[in-house]
């Protein structure tokens, strides 16, 4: 029970944007994806959920492939991607996008379980279920499409830039909840942030990419410890 | 002021079944991004079926659904075998998006083609299931008859099941969210082509609706060159725009607005001016307000 991506590569045309990338995620650990803008992390995560097409190379999870699946059927393997930019649907209600996340499940129950887990963990979002979600606030909009990520049981939960756009003290409300995640319910996360010291703050282990290849992997203290990454990612 | 009361019921009858037009034209959009050129042609044939039902002695109340699910089975095929592999090939070649346009009209030549080809010049015939006389108001005639009360309530009980099917169901939530993304649609489990497929299907029986109340509450004949259905498409593509082309309640406001425009430049100014003047609605519409009567300014990104 792992996440296993060995020698993967992706073009975008011309451009190969992953370059051969091998790595392990451990089952129940954050692992932070960091790197320069352009690195290759978006590409990275939209490739293990079956948004974008590789060119050559593995990944499984749970002895399923990755590559080569929709993401319809993807998401049905436990495996949740909440894309760039808040990933919500703006004109639905906060509980229509939470119900857009378990609309495969078949038990209903199940579903409502859930649903009531997700509200306990983000409460103002149960606090405004019938509330159209163009009318929530940026980090209350990131929190809505992690519960709608969640919505659907993942086992698996790739993370595209959370803190983008959000005020300092939001980002770290965000990034303790992802970290509580982790912890109370078992989840395995991938984290792809700009923010790395965030990230490597609240993960397990980190993957430094650096031109579509990985430049540095360890655990985040000792990513953090890291010379060369202090001062190529982390400033200081 | 008689007169005045008869024009605005004649023109909320015909509204009402330009907004169920409206209603397929917008549904083929927000699922697809295309204006099938091709909707009033699948209209007509499934008018066509109806026809054909109602030929063999068939009660009307028969043959209306079973024409409704023929123009969904003509509306999915089209989808299906037409524009999900154009889609396909003009989905990341920006110059290659009017394809899916070009197609939906010569698709409109081949089922032309077909019905000439099957009925010739035989005319179809969709006569009103009860009276289409007025009822006598202190005297005089109205234009409100049994029939218009019955499009009006078909068309009410159609738009009823269409808002349970949208708000209350989950082909509704799955329709509405793949509308605006497909792409967080499909990583919340939704099989965006089987959704879209379903959104063509339910667009085709609602032209299909609006196709056999047309010809009923017109002149009760339909042939394969019927003017009618090429009006039909005109008056359910403005009364979609006036609506703002994206929204399901703008469609049927739309259509109401534009049939009740329609039915007083037809008795108080002419009839010769009603095509003239549909067409002069939508260019104002496009140039005034682009977002619709209700829509929101900007619009949104799908």
């Amino acid at each position: 029970m792992a996440l296993t991506v060995s020698e993967l590569t992706i073009h975008h045309g011309a451009i190969c944007a992953i370059n051969n990338v091998s790595f392990t995620v451990p089952q129940g650990q954050l692992t932070a994806v960091i790197g320069a803008n352009g690195a290759g992390k978006t590409t990275l995560l939209r490739a293990l959920s079956g948004l974008n097409k590789s060119t050559h190379g593995h990944a499984t999870w749970n002895a399923h492939n990755l590559l080569h699946s929709k993401p319809e059927s993807i998401v049905r393997h436990g495996v949740s991607h909440v894309s760039e930019g808040k990933a919500v649907i703006p004109e639905l209600t906060v509980n229509e996008n939470l119900e857009l996340g378990a609309i495969w499940r078949k038990n209903k129950r199940e579903t409502r379980e859930t649903k009531d887990q997700i509200t306990s963990i983000f409460p103002r979002l149960g606090e405004r279920l019938n509330q159209r979600t163009d009318t929530l606030s940026g980090g209350e909009r990131q929190m809505l499409a992690i519960g709608r990520a969640l919505m659907s049981k993942p086992q698996l939960l790739l993370l595209d830039e959370p803190s983008l756009g959000l005020a300092p003290l939001v980002v770290e409300q965000i990034f303790q909840t992802i970290r509580d995640l982790t912890t109370t319910m078992g989840l395995t996360v991938v984290l792809v942030e700009q923010n790395a010291m965030g990230a490597l703050k609240i993960a397990d282990n980190g993957i430094v990419l650096n031109l579509g290849k990985v430049a540095v992997t360890g655990t985040a203290q000792s990513l953090i410890a890291d010379p060369q990454v202090r001062a190529a990612y982390l400033g200081y | 002021m008689f007169q005045f009361i008869n024009t605005l019921l004649i023109g909320i009858t015909a509204g009402s079944i330009y907004s169920l037009m409206a209603i397929a034209i917008v549904l083929v959009w927000r699922s697809t991004r295309v204006i099938n050129f091709a909707q009033g042609g699948l209209a007509l044939a499934s008018s066509f079926v109806g026809a054909s039902i109602l030929a063999q002695q068939i009660s009307f109340w028969i043959a209306l659904p079973i024409a409704m699910i023929a123009g969904a089975l003509f509306s999915a095929l089209t989808e299906y075998f037409l524009l999900r592999p154009l889609l396909k090939r003009s989905g990341d070649k920006g110059e290659e998006i009017f394809l899916p346009i070009i197609a939906t009209l010569g698709l409109l030549g081949i089922i032309k083609t077909i019905l000439n080809f099957t009925y010739g010049d035989r005319i179809g015939s969709i006569p009103p299931p009860i009276s289409d006389k007025g009822f006598v108001v202190g005297g005089q005639v109205i234009a409100l008859s049994p029939m218009r009360i019955l499009i009006l309530g078909i068309v009410l009980f159609l738009m009823v099941l269409l808002t349970f099917l949208f708000q209350r169901t989950n082909l509704g939530l799955a329709l509405r969210a793949s509308s605006y993304s497909p792409e967080i649609s499909r990583l919340a489990g939704v099989r965006v082509d089987v959704i879209r497929t379903a959104g063509w299907a339910i667009s085709g029986a609602a032209g299909a609706a609006a196709g056999i109340l047309q010809t009923t509450n017109g002149s009760g004949a339909i042939s394969p060159e019927s003017f009618e259905f090429s009006l039909l498409l005109v008056f359910g593509f403005v009364a979609a725009v006036i609506g703002g082309i994206e929204s399901l309640i703008g469609a049927v406001l739309g259509g109401l607005t534009l049939g009740v425009i329609l039915a007083f430049i037809l008795m108080y100014i002419g009839g010769s001016l009603v095509f003239f003047s549909a067409f002069l609605i939508l260019i104002v519409i496009l140039i005034v307000r682009p977002h619709g009567i209700i829509g929101v300014k900007g619009g949104r990104r799908a």
